[in-house]
């Protein structure tokens, strides 16, 4: 019932491209599960009007919680984070935590990996090491209005 | 006149198709205009920017795409099965596309008295025009009714044809509608329960995380909606341009098969950074997108075999003669040719995107904005462009003369210098750090920002090229289409033969409750849970303008 004709020669190419994909796959599945380096899933919620009352957000800003440990509660709004402007020294390891008030924003940090979406109800989380010294530019990458492309902070790694 | 079209039936391609080219000429103006101000050649106000964004992208994306697509499938439909549409089915085509054009300007009214800047995409809570959303809709649903004389013109074919694989157009025309119908499903479930009445005020507020997913359970498949008919053109068309025949008639079916299966339960892999979505499901998806892979080798195959087939059955010898009798200079295949060197590149970095820890690097900067640019703008629209090329003669009886061949060659290495100069260097500063949809700026002379600007400039000037090849193809077409010589033997409209000695395609193929009925299993498995818990969980927003 089933029964097409496969050329030899496609049948080899297709071998070789699906053992490829096998492979790529259970790499994959040995990352996320394995190692835990799964997508992000980022459950937690907030009601997004009550964010400026809703702790940690209720007072944005950075708090040292360890040995050059850090944790950054930035609100993303239109159109300026909150906090702007951070200063932090060489090593310091942040775990951010961002949401939104208004509508959907993203927290771009240029020459590192954080690249997080502010979802207006939700939480969104990444944890970064700044290793090298240098001016960070923070900047939106997700469309929110017409001021899009003045929203941005700056981070000072010294 | 033609002969190849009954004069209803041409007249109503021509309609589908004329209207795409005006949206492609909008679209084009509002695109050039954006290049010039991000590579800092002009000024353009973000209000206009932002609005100039939301028209490129539902100008081309949405309404150039969808019109030139029902035009193209609706001429091999008619010419491979039977010749003629029926005249219902013809009043059908008007009717749909009569709404369509309607929800087309009711969305261009508000777009342009900027209370609908909010990009193709519309993401809530951003509150556009309730109109924006009600024309969009009416370009949807019209887009079914469009589907009803292709769904139509099969069943009546095969009826009369009892025990025959349908031909191999109509057959790829009814999976690329199958594919349409269940993906805008779920973008029609966001505008018309959750967008429209909260726009008008009806409901007070939008789970704005079930919207976002609605619509990417649409817009990852929307790619293979434009996709697939390119690969009609390449599996179809191609072997009778090169004077060959097809390779197989029964593969190109289970390659159909396999897009539509594997392209719609992925969406996930478009939101894999936001929040709201349980890791699980989004690595379930991204498994799934890469099966994507499987059709994707079997059509490059398919592809270069259907090459050598042509070039040996015209006498070439040794391992590689055959590449030298294919037709360079025939524009119907060269610009095909080109469009699927482009995708070479711009498929792998699909696969790129798709993993989700190169996603942490690239999501939302220019590199994505680089990728579908070079996916779409040279590897669909070439195809497409390339399928004009003898489907407008052949529709007003005039012919393609060698100089319009020769422009539209100069035209396809001018738009893929433009696109491989807008998008490689989009890909670069994407790295670099650079945003996507963000009108001019430098973030307060910023020195990261700084070093982006060299490289915009790049890409402007990238955009101006495309903007030139766009108003070259659209010469050709107004040539084509009121200065050519009329002709009573307008080039015969391609149709790759088959070869007698094949087995014919299994007639399961053409079984379609079962392919839907899997999709549907495969769609339910990837969605069902983390949705339940988006609508019982996900907070509500209130609507906003924010420009």
């Amino acid at each position: 019932m089933f029964n097409i004709h496969f050329p030899r020669e496609e049948r080899i190419w297709l071998m070789i491209g699906i053992a490829t994909l096998a492979i790529f796959l259970v790499l994959f599945g040995i990352m996320a599960f394995g190692m835990g380096l799964q997508p992000p899933g980022h459950m937690m919620q907030i009601e997004p009007k009550a964010v400026t009352a809703t702790p940690p957000f209720d007072h944005p800003g950075i708090t040292q919680i360890g040995d050059n440990e850090y944790e950054a509660n930035i609100v993303a709004q239109v159109f300026m984070f909150n906090p702007g402007d951070i200063t932090l020294p060489v090593g310091a390891k942040v775990h951010f935590k961002v949401t939104t008030p208004d509508v959907v924003h993203g927290l771009y940090i240029t020459d590192t990996n954080v690249n997080m979406m502010a979802v207006p109800g939700h939480i969104t989380e990444f944890t970064y090491t700044f290793r090298k010294p240098g001016e960070y530019l923070v900047l939106c990458h997700e469309y929110c209005g017409i001021g899009h492309q003045l929203m941005m902070g700056q981070i000072h790694v010294q | 006149m033609s002969r190849t079209f009954d004069r209803k039936d041409s007249s109503l391609i021509l309609a589908y198709l004329i209207f795409s080219f005006v949206a492609l000429l909008a679209g084009a103006v509002a695109g050039l205009l954006q290049s010039l101000d991000r590579g800092g050649y002009i000024t353009v106000s973000p209000q206009w920017y932002y609005l100039l964004l939301t028209l490129h992208g539902v100008a081309l994306a949405l309404i150039f795409t969808t019109f030139f697509i029902i035009g193209f499938l609706y001429s091999g439909v008619i010419k491979t099965l039977g010749g003629k549409m029926a005249p219902g089915n013809r009043t059908t085509g008007w009717l749909a596309f009569i709404m369509m054009v309607a929800g087309t300007l009711m969305a261009l009214v508000v777009i342009f008295n900027h209370s609908s800047s909010v990009l193709y995409t519309f993401y809530a809570p951003m509150k556009a025009s309730p109109w924006f959303y009600v024309g969009l809709a009416l370009v949807v649903v019209g887009s079914w009714v469009a589907a009803i004389p292709i769904f139509n013109s099969y069943r009546q074919w095969r009826r009369a044809n009892k025990g025959q694989p349908s031909p191999l157009f109509a057959y790829m025309s009814v999976a690329t509608m199958v594919l349409w119908l269940i993906c805008s499903l779920g973008v029609a479930i966001e505008v018309v329960f959750q967008l429209i009445p909260w726009s008008f005020g009806w409901v007070d507020e939008v789970n704005v995380v079930l919207s976002r997913t609605l619509f990417w359970y649409f817009g990852h498949p929307l790619v293979y909606f434009w996709l697939l008919p390119a690969y009609i053109y390449w599996y179809v068309n191609i072997p009778a341009v090169i004077g060959g025949r097809l390779f197989s008639d029964s593969l190109p079916r289970l390659t159909f098969i396999l897009f539509i299966l594997y392209s719609i339960p992925v969406g996930f892999h478009h939101q894999l950074m936001e929040p709201g979505i349980p890791s699980f499901w989004k690595f379930l998806q991204i498994v799934l997108t890469m099966f994507v892979v499987i059709p994707s080798l079997m059509t490059v195959f398919a592809i270069i075999a259907t090459f050598e087939i042509a070039g040996r059955m015209k006498g070439a010898k040794g391992r590689f003669g055959w590449v030298r009798k294919l037709p360079w200079g025939d524009v119907r295949f060269f610009a095909p040719f080109l469009a699927m060197l482009v995708f070479i590149p711009a498929g792998a970095g699909g696969i790129i995107n798709a993993s989700y820890q190169l996603d942490q690097v690239v999501h939302n900067t220019l590199w994505i904005t680089g990728h579908f640019h070079m996916t779409i703008a040279a590897t669909v629209v070439l195809t497409f462009f390339a399928a004009s090329y003898w489907l407008v003669p052949i529709l007003v009886g005039r012919k393609f003369t060698p100089l319009l061949n020769r422009l539209g060659m100069i035209q396809s290495v001018i738009w893929v210098t433009g696109i491989m100069l807008m998008g490689g260097i989009m890909h670069m500063i994407g790295l670099m750090g650079a945003p996507r949809r963000t009108s001019f700026t430098e973030y307060g002379n910023h020195p990261a920002a700084q070093e982006w600007a060299p490289y915009m400039g790049a890409v402007g000037f990238g955009g101006i090229l495309m903007f030139i090849g766009i108003v070259l193809y659209l010469a050709i077409v107004v040539y084509m289409l009121f200065l050519a010589p009329k002709t009573d033997s307008p080039v015969e409209y391609p149709i790759g033969r088959v070869d007698p000695k094949f087995q014919k395609p299994p007639l399961i193929l053409e079984r379609w409750p079962l392919w839907i009925g899997i999709t549907v299993a495969l769609i339910l498995i990837a969605y069902t849970l983390p949705v339940i818990h988006m609508v019982q969980d996900a907070p509500a927003s209130p609507a906003i303008r924010t420009w």
